[in-house]
């Protein structure tokens, strides 16, 4: 397992085309990378890949366990509707959405019934929309995995903090600011973690719905990572991509641990 | 009262908009390409027919890529699960030296990006003559597995109760006998929510297997469920089947399995 990462991290110091042997470059593909409009549109799309799949799925998938946490009829279901999709693959998930983005599918339908028509485009197909496009269905599939996560958070939290609470006065979204948030540290570092952690492996759901295109517009490290080895055969560099995503996920993952730790010190 | 009214109103709408794309998909594959041809696929169906369903799985060869997969996922799954709970009984139960070290190591390797990892494996799959077998793929998912479920198992046996093993040991059981006879079943509700988890991630998996693997015919499902995306040029109604076809599967242990399947999920968050 350590043996083949540190074999990527020596590939991407070298130019390795992998037919003929390896040649050392030292830091020159990392140099090529800052002169790379690809490579940069790539990271700018991991960024907002990001912030915005990472950060609805948390915004939604917490407030969905806030809604779905008390026990009562009909919660079963509910629960059930919203986690589907994650026992799904992200190629059936990617799939079923590209049947709704064709021409005449049910997205255009749906813009012109209400009057929208204008707008209607080929949205896969279209580089301004394609990255937005192919982040619905990642979040579709997202939140419901990150609400059981908060779902499991919540239960562990001791009622009697909040009757505590209710006693002293305090409202619903004072009871959910105070108790809730702060007593969810554990669950937001685990999800954090996995957040970014998919974020920056999303291979599977970009690659089945675009392949990084149309010109590269929705292009993520990942993909971009792929394409450039297995397609291009350009196994250096390619490595040196995966380092940078090895590093960002290094990067925010330790940051936020020294963070938490901080704070508890 | 209102108040509750509203919610369950707004909560099923919710959940019904978040299963229509399902229904949605599930109806345009019984479609016919006449049907879907004349009125646009965003239309309500003028026709039902099973045909979609004969064209994915015998002329896209869905049958093999199921079968495929279903080779794949149940040896990894049931080899990554027995290694792990070997591994995971020594280090939680014995005072071996290093055993946080290595469950550390065993846990950083599962948060590595796997591209990290793509090139010197598939260059050493095929040092080795695996390459585009499905062996390789096996191991593959059994070595990526394994740090997580050692991780989750460890957690899980090291709760369980002293004296269990203590009593076991009077008795006269060496330590063969006491993982399979007695620690082994008291695991079972973690190994039955690994299982479930682990089968439907080895499943869905689409890096690897492109990666791997090469050949059509030796394709699991999932990257299959692609190729038929060119084989079937703007035929929605058959690929709309052959998605469905390939989510049966783990919608299947998900339905069986699901108390410990969201157990599972649940498992790493509260660790």
């Amino acid at each position: 397992m350590f043996w083949p990462a540190l074999q990527g991290f020596w590939l991407a110091l070298t130019n390795w085309d992998g037919l003929s042997a390896p040649r050392f470059v030292g830091f020159g593909n990392f140099g090529d990378m800052v002169s790379d409009p690809i490579f940069r549109t790539a990271l700018k799309n991991t960024a907002i890949w990001l912030v915005l799949f990472g950060g609805l799925s948390v915004i939604g998938g917490f407030g969905m366990a806030l809604l779905l946490q008390r026990e009562r009829r009909g919660v079963g279901i509910y629960r059930a509707a919203l986690f589907t999709p994650v026992v799904f693959s992200l190629v059936v998930t990617a799939l079923i959405w590209r049947v709704f983005y064709q021409p005449d599918g049910l997205v255009d339908t749906v813009f012109r019934s209400v009057g929208l028509g204008n707008f209607v485009r080929p949205w896969l197909a279209d580089p301004d929309t394609a990255l937005y496009a192919v982040i619905v269905p990642a979040l579709w599939r997202q939140i419901g995995y990150v609400m059981v996560l908060y779902l499991a958070g919540l239960k562990a939290v001791d009622p009697a903090l909040y009757e505590a609470a209710k006693v002293d006065g305090a409202s619903a979204w004072q009871r959910t600011r105070y108790v809730t948030i702060p007593q969810l540290k554990g669950v937001n570092s685990v999800v954090l973690s996995v957040i970014v952690i998919d974020s920056l492996r999303s291979f599977d759901i970009v690659w089945s719905m675009t392949r990084g295109g149309p010109y590269h517009s929705s292009e993520l490290l990942s993909t971009y990572m792929y394409s450039t080895a297995f397609q291009s055969t350009q196994l250096g560099y390619a490595s040196a991509i995966a380092v940078v995503i090895f590093v960002l996920a290094l990067a925010v993952i330790l940051g936020y641990l020294i963070r938490a730790f901080r704070e508890e010190s | 009262m209102i108040r509750r009214v509203g919610y369950h109103v707004a909560m099923s709408v919710v959940s019904f908009l978040w299963v229509a794309p399902i229904l949605w998909v599930i109806v345009i594959s019984f479609r016919s390409f006449d049907d879907v041809a004349a009125n646009g696929l965003g239309s309500l169906p003028h026709s039902f027919t099973f045909s979609t369903y004969k064209s994915a799985w015998e002329d896209a060869d869905e049958f093999r890529a199921l079968i495929n997969s279903l080779l794949v996922t149940i040896p990894a799954v049931l080899l990554s699960l027995g290694l792990a709970s070997i591994a995971a009984y020594g280090l939680a139960r014995y005072n071996l030296p290093f055993r946080r070290t290595i469950l550390l190591l065993m846990l950083m390797g599962n948060l590595l990006p796997p591209q990290i990892l793509l090139i010197p494996i598939s260059r050493f799959v095929e040092l080795i003559g695996y390459y585009d077998t499905l062996i390789a793929l096996i191991a593959v998912h059994v070595g990526f597995g394994l740090g997580f479920y050692t991780f989750v198992l460890h957690g899980f046996m090291r709760d369980l109760p002293r004296e269990i093993q203590e009593a076991a040991t009077i008795d006269g059981a060496g330590p063969g006998k006491i993982y399979s006879a007695v620690i082994l079943p008291l695991t079972r509700p973690a190994l039955a929510a690994l299982g479930a988890l682990s089968f439907t991630w080895i499943f869905n998996d689409l890096l690897w297997s492109i990666t791997v693997i090469r050949s059509g015919e030796k394709m699991p499902v999932t990257p299959a469920l692609l190729g038929l995306q060119g084989l079937f040029v703007s035929s929605w109604n058959v690929i709309a089947a052959g998605t469905v076809i390939a989510a049966v599967p783990t919608v299947a242990v998900f339905l069986r399995f699901q108390k410990h399947f969201v157990g599972g999920l649940a498992i790493g968050a509260v660790k």
